[in-house]
Formats: C-alpha cells, sequence, structure tokens
C-alpha cells in the first residue's frame, strides 16, 4: 500500500501538474499550427490566406486545378521519388558495408581514417558546392539526377550511424557462421542484414527524408523544369513577384504527404534512426 | 584452413576490411576530400566565370572591404548566438516536462512538438511566409490578445524579418533536439529525483543541478550540430525572402551571398570559395571552443 502524502505535499504536486498541461499544450499547439494553416489555406484564395483567414473556404478545386495546370505533377512527382529512393538505397548500401567494415575488421590505420571521416561530418557543404558544380559541369552532368545523386551517398553520418548499431551484433552469429564456412560477403548480406533490419528501417527513414527535403543542391544542379523535383518547384512557385498562396498551399502539401507518411507508418524507427548518433 | 597460416589471420582482416569500406571512402574522397581542398585552392584565384587568374591573397583583402560579406557574416553570427542558446533551453525544458512521472497524453505531446521535423525546410519557409505576412494571420493574432497596436512588417523591416528568422528556424528544430534530451532523461535513474525532492530540492533546482549536469554531453552534441547547421543556414532566408535576403540585405547569411556570387549574377567561383572558407573556418574554431567549454574539469 502507498502512503498517502500530506495534504501540503499534494498540493504541491498538483499544481505543477497543471501547469505542465498548460506549457505543454501551447507548444503543442504552436507546433502543429502551421501544419493545420496549410490544410486551411489549401481551401482559400490567395487573398484571403494573406488576409489571414483562419476558415476554411471553397477555393480548394480552382487551387487544385490550378496547381495541376502550372506543373507537371507527375513528372515532378516522379523525378523527386526517384531521387529520393535511388539515393536511399545507395546511401544505406554503401554506408552500412563501411560501418560493418570498420567495426569488424578494426585496425589502427583504418580507425584512423574512420576519423578522418567523422572529421568530414563538419564541412560545410558550402565550401563544397561550388567545386562539386565544377565537376559536373565538366563531366557534362548538369541538370542530370545523377548530379544529385553522387555526392550524397557517402554519408558520414549513417557510416557512423551502422557502425554504432553493428556494436550491438552478436558475434557469435558470426563466429558460427564462419565456422559453417560462409564468406564475408555471405554473412554481411544473409545474416547481418536480416539480424539488423531495425538499424537498417530507421536508417531508411532518415536518408529517405533528407533527400526528399534536399534543397540547396537541387537548386544548383537541376535548371530544367524537366528534371525539377518538388521542393524546387515549391519554392519558385512562392518566389514569384505575386504568388498565388493558394496553389503554393497544394504544392507545400505535396511535398510534406510523403514525409508526414513515413513518419507516421515509421515513427518508432525515425526517433530511433536520430538517436543512433547519441548512443 | 587458410586462417591457421602465419600472417593469414592478419591478411583476412586486411583484405575484407579494405574492400567494406573501399566505395565509402572512394566517394568521400572523390565528393568530400577533392572539392574541400579544390575549394581552398581556389580561393586563391580571382576572375569571372572560368576566366580565373592567380590573385594571392587578393581574395582576403576584397573580403575586408566588402559591405555586403560583413552584414552577412553579422547576419549569420547573431543568428547562432541568439537562436541556439533559445532553442536549447526551449528544447530542455520541454523535455523535463514530457519526462514527467505518469503525464497524461505523453505520447500525442511528444509526436505533436516534434511534427515540426517532418516539413521539408521549403515547405515550412513558405508556409510561414504567408502566416506572417502584414495583415496575416500571425499579426491579427497578437493584435486580438493586445500584445501590438498596428501590424509588424515582418518581411520588410530589417529588425523583424531578423525575428522572422529565429522565430522560424526554432519552430522547425525545437522538436528535433528535445528528442535527443527525452532519450538522454529516460535513461537517467528516476531514484536520483526522488531521493532530490524528498529532500525539499524545488523543481528549478532540480532541472539546473541534476538534469542540465547529466545531460551534458548530449547538450554539448546538440549545441554542436545546430550550430554547424545555423552557420549553413540557407533554405529558410532563400525561401523567405525571394532569394534576395533581404528586406536590405537584413537576413542575407554567409551561405546566400555565397549562392549569390556564384549562381545568380556572373560567377565568382574564387571570391566564393574564399567566403566559403570562412564559414570552414568558424565551424571548426566554434566546435573546437564548445568542446574545450565542456570538457570535464575534474
Amino acid at each position: 500500500m502507498r502512503p498517502t502524502p500530506a495534504p501540503s505535499a499534494r498540493a504541491w504536486r498538483i499544481l505543477p501538474g497543471a501547469a505542465t498541461y498548460i506549457a505543454l499544450s501551447i507548444a503543442a499547439f504552436v507546433s502543429v499550427f502551421p501544419f493545420i494553416w496549410m490544410l486551411i489555406s489549401s481551401t482559400n484564395t490567395s487573398i484571403d490566406i494573406i488576409k489571414g483567414k483562419t476558415s476554411f473556404g471553397d477555393a480548394f478545386s480552382t487551387n487544385v486545378a490550378n496547381f495541376f495546370t502550372l506543373v507537371d505533377v507527375p513528372l515532378v512527382f516522379w523525378n523527386s521519388a526517384k531521387v529520393a529512393i535511388l539515393t536511399t538505397l545507395l546511401t544505406i548500401a554503401v554506408s552500412s558495408l563501411a560501418g560493418y567494415g570498420f567495426e569488424m575488421f578494426r585496425s589502427k590505420m583504418r580507425d584512423r581514417i574512420y576519423s578522418l571521416v567523422l572529421l568530414t561530418l563538419m564541412v560545410p557543404f558550402a565550401a563544397l558546392m561550388i567545386p562539386l558544380f565544377m565537376m559536373m559541369g565538366k563531366a557534362g552532368l548538369i541538370n542530370t539526377h545523377i548530379a544529385i545523386l553522387l555526392p550524397t551517398i557517402a554519408s558520414a553520418f549513417i557510416i557512423f550511424y551502422f557502425r554504432q548499431s553493428t556494436k550491438a551484433f552478436p558475434t557469435e552469429l558470426r563466429d558460427a557462421a564462419k565456422v559453417d564456412g560462409l564468406k564475408e560477403w555471405q554473412i554481411f548480406l544473409y545474416i547481418y542484414v536480416p539480424v539488423m533490419r531495425s538499424t537498417f528501417a530507421a536508417a531508411f527513414v532518415i536518408v529517405f527524408m533528407t533527400s526528399w527535403n534536399n534543397y540547396l543542391w537541387p537548386l544548383i544542379v537541376l535548371q530544367s523544369n524537366e528534371t525539377k523535383t518538388i521542393t524546387l518547384v515549391v519554392s519558385s512557385l512562392a518566389s514569384a513577384y505575386y504568388p498565388d498562396f493558394g496553389v503554393v498551399m497544394i504544392g507545400t502539401i505535396l511535398a510534406t504527404l510523403p514525409t508526414l507518411l513515413v513518419f507516421f507508418i515509421m515513427q518508432r524507427q525515425f526517433v530511433q534512426g536520430m538517436l543512433g548518433s547519441v548512443k | 584452413m587458410a586462417l591457421a597460416k602465419p600472417g593469414g589471420l592478419k591478411r583476412y582482416y586486411d583484405v575484407n576490411g579494405w574492400l567494406f569500406i573501399a566505395p565509402a571512402l572512394a566517394l568521400i574522397g572523390i565528393f568530400l576530400i577533392y572539392p574541400i581542398f579544390r575549394s581552398l585552392f581556389l580561393s586563391f584565384y580571382s576572375g569571372k566565370g572560368m576566366m580565373l587568374k592567380f590573385a594571392g591573397f587578393g581574395n582576403i583583402t576584397r573580403l575586408s572591404n566588402d559591405p555586403v560579406f560583413l552584414k552577412a557574416l553579422i547576419n549569420t553570427t547573431t543568428f547562432f548566438v541568439i537562436q541556439v542558446p533559445i532553442m536549447i533551453v526551449l528544447a530542455l525544458m520541454l523535455a523535463s516536462l514530457l519526462n514527467t512521472d505518469k503525464l497524461k497524453f505523453a505520447g500525442f505531446f511528444r509526436t505533436a512538438i516534434f511534427l515540426p521535423c517532418v516539413a521539408s525546410l521549403v515547405a515550412y519557409s513558405v508556409l510561414f511566409k504567408s502566416m506572417f505576412s502584414v495583415d496575416g494571420v500571425i499579426n491579427q493574432a497578437l493584435m486580438a490578445v493586445g500584445l501590438i497596436g498596428t501590424p509588424i512588417g515582418w518581411l520588410t523591416e530589417p529588425f523583424w524579418a531578423k525575428v522572422l528568422v529565429i522565430l522560424a528556424i526554432t519552430w522547425r528544430w525545437t522538436g528535433y533536439n528535445m528528442i535527443f534530451y527525452l532519450a538522454a532523461l529516460q535513461n537517467i535513474d528516476k531514484s536520483i529525483y526522488e531521493a532530490a525532492r524528498i529532500d525539499g530540492v524545488p523543481a528549478w533546482a532540480r532541472f539546473v543541478h541534476l538534469t542540465i549536469p547529466m545531460l551534458k554531453p548530449v547538450i554539448l552534441f546538440t549545441t554542436i550540430i545546430s550550430t554547424i547547421g545555423t552557420i549553413q543556414l540557407f533554405d529558410e532566408v532563400y525561401n523567405l525572402t525571394e532569394g534576395k535576403g533581404g528586406p536590405a540585405d537584413a537576413t542575407i547569411t554567409l551561405s546566400l551571398y555565397i549562392y549569390n556570387l556564384t549562381f545568380r549574377f556572373m560567377p565568382s567561383f574564387g571570391y566564393a570559395a574564399t567566403i566559403s572558407y570562412v564559414i570552414v573556418l568558424m565551424v571548426a574554431v566554434l566546435s573546437f571552443l564548445q568542446f574545450y567549454a565542456a570538457r570535464d574539469r575534474s
């Protein structure tokens, strides 16, 4: 049985409780409001939006129709999906191999190289973009999706994440597989990948979101309408001299929907992936 | 068995070790290591487009006489000096609130506060731009509760434009940092808090003397990544200000200035590369200082 706290102690406990709920409710409201605003505004005209109308209107179908006339939606979506999915698969393949390699076959030399890889986390993209742009120009890859992919595949952060997670991989499994005569790539493919599937899922979510939302590098490299991704389209619609915010809202909804879906379906993996770096 | 041979094990280790990391190393070498040195090399050249000629330290002289660069440097510094501490404290407070024992709707609150992280930088900048227009929903709400008498020109007045950028980044990243603290808090033994509470330590003192010291490594980690992120600020200012960093360069950042120098006007690759090295230096110095400040004094 639990002792009943003295009245004063109980009051002391209830009071901060109420403040806690009020503070958290305010924070939750502020966090969610722009999403609600996006949904409400998608049904309003541009003038109503900049005048701050907070009720649903009847301009939704007009906004959708205008968006579909201005933008080749299937093409733009296909561009975004293609880049995001290919980037994700390649990044995960390269980084999981590297994470496994760095952790399973340790040597002084490779540990030193690993520290160097981690150091690249601090390199700002602004210091890379000019040489990368010149390289892509020389290789004739401006305006191609390959140019977007190549520099983003090797991610020090994801390599780090895989190496940290590999520390939890049971060594007995690997030893048993070796006794059975499996080669190292077979151990990786048939034992490591299935055992570590939650690590892979978390990495998938993180890389997919980053890639889908990627902006600066595609802005530099993709200059024709045929190759543009959804983030670029939303950005250019919104930076028109007189932007039609009703149309822009349809764009932001379409740009946000895939990441929102991935987040709600794989929330646990998402958080796990983010935290992977501080384990 | 081959492994039994002398040196066989080492060989096995080396062959596999290098093979597994080779693809990553090749890509990092070509798309990270090479460009960072190439940038350094370029920063000693000047000229328009591909017509580059050696300029020695000419770009550095040009830097000190360039008012836009100075503005970009001051703005970028202002953004991270003000925004990062506000966000870290806010995130810490929210995490401790969410870590309250037997909190109802904890899952709902956590998901809601984390939700901004899902929005792309472009999408939320555009949303903020529409919310903060002169007659917009935010000004109306502020006037309705009597906080302001006349509408604020969030996008037209230099001071308020900076405030808007800070508000926007704080909205987008507080939940992200909070999740790190929440995870760290959940690993802390609750009995320490219980003992402090029984001893009559008030909530704020538990926060200052227990929570913050125990979370020091995570706070350091998040401060460094937030600082590095804010120094590189680009997407938000570009999309809030139609790529101009206005009004009157009030929100131009170093990254935006580099972009403008390289891709908006006739490209000055060399000069832009010099500015990019200012960012490299800032990141290196600040990361070092933060590590140094947080080192164990014991």
